[in-house]
């Protein structure tokens, strides 16, 4: 297929039952077609049943259109939506373990506190440091501690929700009977792609 | 009531409506052998090696639109099953595939026999279930059913460890499942299917392109009145033979690579192409770019993924091909007189001249020989004999393509072969789970003898199980449609494809209890073949054919579909060949 646009990241959500091989599924679907993941990070959903996985891929539209449809063909995956198309709110988390000397130690802090990140560890000659962000908000620390020598370095991945009232993945739990109270509508259309022709 | 998990297992496929299972037991899946002993009403097919056992399911399914059951044991025979799984898969053939496991405490100890079974099936089966509790057994099956007969259809794998199969579970068997995501779209959508109808009712150049899913869907009743309805002609690819009969004059028999030059020139020229449960596979689109570059494509397919994968597409209707078609007739019904839209009368008039014309300067063809058997001739005579009613079933090569290309299919679910996959050794295994489902038709398993020689094994079970499948083996002594390749792209640097140290398939045949024919001249062919469709029981025909005969025509892999090598190419023709091909 002819690439129709340029390449740029896209972040996914995707709701799946909590079962035993599911992440495998997903990420041998990503192995075997082909495609790349940046980051993938997956947690359990207000309904214990249901998992939820916040995908970062990079692709033109055909690779995208590609990806969220053998998602969807998957048997355990609910509901897949393309965030990146509406508006919605990404965070990554990142534990940071930089060099302390007596010399850099203030400035290391001054830092922190700019970027609102947290010392959770402190030893005489470390400070492991914990921040969240958007990516260039957690690229951004990064780069700013790397001259003091970053010991280690651990990013969970990016989650992203919607912003808005309307509730990803209640259709789901509604079915579960689990959601009580109705999701109030919403004016703007959302685009959940995969399923309609 | 409380059953072992091997009696559970027993009583679904019982409830499920299965009434043959293909196997070959071992250590783990014993326990459901034992309780097989005193089972009544399952035929149990005793196949001679694993990938046996789902390619006989795939022959039952296909032929039989029920889903067909494999039963292996552990280790090994899982392994040696993946074959017939990802055959399955890329044909859209719905089977469930069950293998035994080592008892779940002692999973991932590297057991005696033990694989990661449903790791290594994760990606060649459209579902897969590892059983890790006996409670849960009953509505895994119920679901692996359910799963592999629905939507695309397709192979299902799951997973019994021994313990499960050996401990006693309450057992009821389920009436219903909920899968919630898990809901194919049937129904094609009517605002979509509205704008096909004015597409097809415009067009001054149609064509339909007609693939396996129109067979799944059983579809063929559909596609027929469609086509007839609006005068379209028909092309379907390796898949969808029998969904059109070959011999209707709209027909303009398989598209692609080895497809007639009149169905690729058709569909190089339309303005409107319609494929019904087709997916737009290399073999059948030669160079994307260059595959119906003027058509506006309307692809209806069941599943969403297929459309817009290799080819863009202007109208997409996701749903049942029978469905969708049959909402499709009720558009364009009333809107044509005579079966022509009255708007583009003259232009299809043009059209159909077009393609007689197309029809009359290449029609498929060879050079009749009164010494050396061509290949072609026996297939013609295989079409004459069972005047189109046989089951058909191939192997993988050249001997495919001219059964693809020379015998007239009449119906659908008649003709079984490995398209996406191109398994070789497919055609005797596969034959004798169609012979199963079918115990009075004639089945007929065209084969190679390079591709018949990987499952000839099972002789032995078409002998001892009383499967009177009938082998004709196209002998050239050679893996000859790799010779064609290195003859043609390859600058006739033959490597590795001389076969004529093969067994004698008359002793052979013989060796195995069943009964051995030979023909070396073309007079034998006739008489060979009436002699094989009247034996009772099993028969190997060792058809001694040219030995340097070609398919043709021919498109070069990334070739584009117009420029087809019609006859045996000259060196300019081969080094455009060559040049094609590594430019692929």
């Amino acid at each position: 297929m002819q690439n129709g646009s340029e390449p740029k990241k896209h972040t996914i959500a995707v709701l799946v039952e909590n079962r035993f091989g599911v992440l495998s599924r997903v990420a041998g679907l990503f192995s075997a077609r082909g495609y790349n993941i940046e980051s993938l990070s997956v947690g359990e959903t207000l309904d214990p049943t249901v998992s939820r996985m916040t995908l970062v891929v990079r692709g033109d539209e055909f690779v995208m259109e590609q990806v969220i449809k053998q998602l969807h063909k998957l048997i355990d995956v609910i509901k897949v939506t393309d965030l990146t198309e509406e508006n919605h709110v990404e965070r990554e988390m990142i534990l940071l373990k930089v060099n302390a000397e007596p010399a850099s130690r203030a400035e290391i802090l001054r830092i922190a506190d700019i970027f609102r990140a947290k010392v959770v560890d402190v030893t005489p000659t470390t400070y492991t440091l914990e921040a969240t962000g958007d990516e260039t908000k957690v690229t951004a620390i990064v780069e700013l501690v790397r001259p003091f020598g970053i010991q280690e370095l651990v990013r969970t991945g990016k989650v992203a929700i919607a912003r808005g009232a309307k509730a990803r993945g209640r259709k789901a739990e509604e079915k579960l009977g689990k959601v009580v109270e109705p999701a109030p509508a919403s004016k703007e259309p959302v685009r959940d792609i995969g399923f309609e022709d | 009531m409380k059953l072992t998990g091997a009696r559970i297992f027993l009583e679904c496929l019982k409830r499920e409506g299965v009434d043959v299972v293909f196997g070959l037991p071992g250590g783990a899946v014993l326990p459901v052998y034992d309780a097989l002993y005193d089972f009544p009403g399952l035929r149990h097919i005793l196949v001679r090696q694993e990938a046996a056992a789902g390619h006989a399911a795939e022959g039952y399914a296909r032929t039989t639109g029920k889903v067909g059951v494999a039963l292996v044991t552990s280790g090994p025979a899982a392994t040696n099953l993946v074959t017939a799984l990802q055959d399955a898969y890329m044909d859209s053939i719905p089977i469930v595939a069950f293998t035994g496991q080592v008892p779940t405490h002692m999973i991932g100890n590297d057991a005696f026999q033990e694989a990661d079974n449903v790791g290594i099936t994760r990606s060649c089966t459209k579902h897969n279930f590892l059983v890790k509790d006996g409670k849960d057994l009953a509505p895994t099956i119920k679901e692996a059913f359910y799963i592999a007969a629905t939507g695309r259809p397709g192979p299902v794998h799951v997973d019994l460890p021994k313990d499960v199969l050996v401990k006693e579970w309450p057992f009821e068997y389920p009436e219903k499942i909920s899968l919630r995501s898990y809901n194919p779209t049937y129904d094609g959508h009517p605002g979509q299917i509205k704008k096909a109808a004015s597409a097809m009712l415009r067009a001054k150049r149609p064509v339909l392109y007609v693939g396996g899913g129109a067979i799944s869907s059983d579809a063929a009743a559909e596609v027929r009145r469609l086509a007839e309805l609006t005068q379209i002609y028909v092309t379907t690819t390796l898949m969808g033979l029998g969904a059109f009969p070959s011999e209707h004059p709209l027909s303009l028999e398989m598209l692609g690579m080895h497809g007639t030059y009149y169905a690729n020139m058709a569909v190089h020229h339309s303005d409107c192409l319609v494929a019904v449960g087709a997916r737009f596979d290399d073999r059948v689109t030669g160079k994307v770019e260059m595959f119906a570059p003027n058509a506006e494509i309307i692809h209806i397919d069941i599943d969403p993924s297929s459309i817009s994968k290799n080819i863009q597409v202007h109208i997409p209707i996701v749903g049942d091909c029978r469905r969708v078609l049959a909402r499709l007739i009720k558009e364009v019904e009333g809107e044509t007189r005579e079966g022509v839209p009255s708007l583009v009368r003259e232009a299809r008039k043009q059209w159909a001249e077009q393609i007689a014309r197309w029809k009359a300067e290449f029609p498929l063809r060879y050079d009749w020989d009164d010494e050396v058997i061509k290949p072609q001739y026996v297939i013609q005579e295989i079409s004459n004999l069972t005047r189109g009613e046989a089951l058909i079933v191939t192997g993988v090569g050249q001997h495919q393509m001219w059964a693809a290309q020379y015998y007239r299919f009449k119906h659908p679910r008649a003709w079984c072969t490995s398209g996406g996959l191109g398994t070789m050794g497919y055609g005797l295994p596969t034959a004798l789970g169609v012979q199963a489902a079918h115990p009075d038709q004639l089945v007929v398993n065209i084969d190679g003898d390079g591709s018949f020689v990987m499952n000839s094994q099972e002789l032995a079970t078409v002998y001892e199980s009383r499967l009177p499948v009938k082998t004709v083996i196209i002998n050239n002594g050679y893996h000859g449609m790799v010779r064609q390749w290195q003859e043609i792209i390859y600058k006739e640097r033959y490597c590795a494809i001389d076969l004529s140290a093969s067994p004698d398939f008359v002793k052979l045949a013989e060796a195995y209890g069943c009964v051995g024919i030979r023909a070396t001249k073309p007079s034998e062919v006739v008489p060979a073949l009436e002699k094989a469709f009247s034996t009772p029981g099993p028969v190997v025909v060792d058809m001694q054919v040219d030995r340097e005969e070609d398919v043709f025509p021919m498109v070069p892999a990334g070739g584009a579909n117009k420029d087809m090598i019609l006859e045996r190419p000259n060196k300019d023709v081969k080094a455009k060949a060559a040049k094609s091909q590594t430019g692929f």
